[in-house]
Order: structure tokens, then C-alpha cells, then sequence
């Protein structure tokens, strides 16, 4: 009989304690991801080609990565608006 | 058989391997033929054949897709009947590696012809977003987005959503878009109570198109596939019922979801009833 109540009460304990549900997480990443994935999906197909162009007019005055800048396109009550975030590195490496 | 309709050409698609796109394009083409729509399923996987194994017709096989297109055979002669229903006709891959064989063209030339006289046409898309994947659902009227309730494939059928509404046919031609519908396969309802798979609400959520039903995780599959009779066909299983519920629901009857509650109440579980896993 002590058995017993010991198995029972184990199995409520480990029914408690069963480990974090991990689908939680699998919905929170995916919303996450597929959110971004369909932001950059919209974008039209120059802004990648635009991109290059910039970072190689930039790269002509000051050294950059191509990782350092950032163009994106947001579309806002019928109008466009295009968004470049250029990152210099420190003031004193800039020249070439 | 019954009049004909205007055909539909369906795409059977998923963009990740292995998720059931090709159990779903034979047990689909058998549900519609068994409707009485005279029915053609295709297989765009050229290279790596398969829909002729699932259907059970592998040794029947003499002229593939490849062979129509090149004009090395008529179409008449590649069609292979079904072995259990006189209206449902399968065109196999063929197995060489020339997959720029498929062409946009030559694919539209096969399914103008194959709309004369049939009433659907399935397509079993490939895996991936290569050209086979891109011209299986180029011409489609509807798609089938196969999914499994795991990240990598939500993630894929969602990519899948977006090729469909900016690479085909009807999307360049700013028709009225290709019909959507989402087909959850290999679920399992006990797995989503104990917190372990995504439910069915969460990928409804995340991919927001019409479901179209769901297929429960089901050993049935496995037996299907290794006889070669599709799932469909065998009304006892699981899987073989939602199936046919899909079917239905795809051809707009009312028909209520099943297989997607956990059976087994939390007491049971609580106390350790060993439930086998889905038959």
C-alpha cells in the first residue's frame, strides 16, 4: 500500500513539474522571424542593388562595411519613405 | 462520371521535404475522382519520382512529364490509369536529372491540353523553391499548403504564401489570386495539450489563410505508402477519414474538424493510463 501512495503521489509531483512547454516558444520565434521575413519580402528588388551602389559611393571617401549601412523602404498613407542609416567608424581611421 | 466543369488546376505545395505534399496529392486526386471529377495528378518532381510509388502504379510507368514535353510521346500514351478509379490518371516525373526539361511553356502546353478533358489537375510540387516548386504552382487556380506543426515547415509555407502571391500566373496577370488553403498533417492533439506542439489555433495564427483540415500524426501513413494504396483509401484510419473530410471541405461542403482534441482526459494522464501514441 505504501507503494502505491508513493507511486500516485510521485506522478502528481513529476504532473507538476513536467518541463516548460516549448511550443510557447516555438510561436513566439516564429511570429518573430516570419514577421521580419515578410517585412523584407515586400521590399522591391533595387533596394538590394541600391544598397551596393551606396556602400561603393561611401567606400570612395570614407572606409566602410557593407554591413554598416542600412536602406530600407516604408510604405506610410500612400507615400514611400526611404530610410538610410549609414554608420561611420571612428573619426580618426576614415581616410583612406 | 458528371459533366464537365471548367478545370482547376490545384498545386500541392509546402516548400519543406517530407511533410506529406505527395501522400496529399494522391489521396486528394483519389478523394476527387471518387466525387466523379475526372482527375490528373502530376508529378514535378523530376529527377526524384515518388507520386508513382504512393499510388501504387511504379511498375506501370513507361513515358514520364519529360518524355510529353520533349514530344517523345503523346500524352495519351504517358498517362497511367488508376488502378481504382477509371477517372483518376497519373503522369509520373521522369527520373533523369534534367530538370531544365520543365520550361513555363511547355508546362502551360501540357495543361491546356489536360484541361480539355479533365476536371481537376493536381499538382505534386517538389520540395524546395527551385524551378519545379516555381512551376508547379506557376498556373494553379488553388493551393494545398501542406504544413507540420514545427518551426522549420510554418516557416516554409510561409514563404511558400508569398511565392504564390507574387510568382505565378494569376498574380502577374492581377487576376483574382490563387485560392489558399492550409492542410495541418502529421498532428498530434496529446502532444499539443502536454505543451510540446504547436496547435492548430497557433499555426492558424502565424500563416491567417483558410484551413482546410487536419491530418492527425497516424500510422496508417506508413502502411499506405508501403503498399501502395493511399491513405484515403482506407476509411477505417484516421488519417484516412480527415482525408476525406478535406476533400470535402475543399469542394465547399460543410464538414465539421475532427482529430484535433486530445482524446484522453487529464485525469487518465494524471494518474499514468499508458496511451499508446496515434494509431
Amino acid at each position: 500500500m505504501k507503494n502505491i501512495t508513493e507511486g500516485i503521489a510521485k506522478r502528481i509531483v513529476h504532473y507538476f513539474q513536467r518541463p516548460a512547454k516549448t511550443a510557447e516558444c516555438a510561436k513566439e520565434r516564429l511570429q518573430i522571424i516570419i514577421a521580419h521575413e515578410r517585412g523584407e519580402r515586400n521590399k522591391p528588388d533595387y533596394l538590394a542593388l541600391m544598397q551596393k551602389d551606396l556602400v561603393d559611393v561611401i567606400s570612395k571617401y570614407v572606409s566602410i562595411n557593407k554591413d554598416d549601412i542600412k536602406i530600407d523602404l516604408e510604405r506610410k498613407d500612400g507615400c514611400s519613405i526611404l530610410e538610410l542609416n549609414v554608420t561611420l567608424p571612428h573619426l580618426a581611421d576614415t581616410h583612406i | 462520371m458528371r459533366e464537365k466543369i471548367v478545370a482547376k488546376i490545384i498545386v500541392v505545395t509546402s516548400g519543406k521535404g517530407g511533410v506529406g505534399k505527395t501522400t496529399t496529392s494522391a489521396s486528394f486526386a483519389i478523394g476527387l475522382a471518387n466525387r466523379g471529377y475526372k482527375t490528373a495528378v502530376i508529378d514535378f518532381d523530376i529527377g526524384l519520382r515518388n507520386l508513382d510509388l504512393i499510388m501504387g502504379c511504379e511498375r506501370r510507368v513507361v513515358y514520364d512529364f519529360v518524355n510529353v514535353i520533349r514530344k517523345e510521346a503523346n500524352l495519351n500514351q504517358a498517362l497511367i490509369r488508376d488502378k481504382h478509379n477509371r477517372d483518376l490518371f497519373i503522369l509520373p516525373a521522369s527520373q533523369t536529372r534534367d530538370k531544365d526539361a520543365l520550361t513555363k511553356e511547355s508546362v502551360e502546353e501540357v495543361l491546356t491540353e489536360l484541361a480539355k478533358t479533365f476536371d481537376y489537375i493536381v499538382c505534386d510540387s517538389p520540395a524546395g523553391i527551385e524551378r519545379g516548386a516555381q512551376l508547379a504552382m506557376y498556373f494553379a487556380d488553388s493551393a494545398i499548403v501542406v504544413t507540420n506543426p514545427e518551426v522549420s515547415s510554418v516557416r516554409d509555407s510561409d514563404r511558400m504564401l508569398g511565392l504564390l502571391t507574387s510568382k505565378t500566373r494569376r498574380a502577374e496577370e492581377g487576376r483574382e489570386p490563387i485560392s489558399e488553403h492550409l492542410l495541418l498533417t502529421r498532428y498530434s492533439p496529446k502532444r499539443v495539450t502536454r505543451g510540446d506542439m504547436l496547435s492548430l489555433s497557433d499555426v492558424n495564427e502565424i500563416l491567417a489563410i483558410p484551413l482546410l483540415g487536419v491530418i492527425p500524426e497516424s500510422q496508417a501513413v506508413l502502411r499506405a505508402s508501403n503498399s501502395g494504396v493511399p491513405v484515403i483509401l482506407d476509411q477505417e484510419s484516421d488519417a484516412g477519414q480527415a482525408y476525406m473530410d478535406a476533400v470535402g471541405r475543399f469542394l465547399g461542403e460543410d464538414v465539421p474538424h475532427r482529430f484535433i482534441e486530445d482524446k484522453n482526459h487529464w485525469i487518465k494522464r494524471l494518474f499514468g493510463f499508458k496511451e499508446k501514441e496515434a494509431v
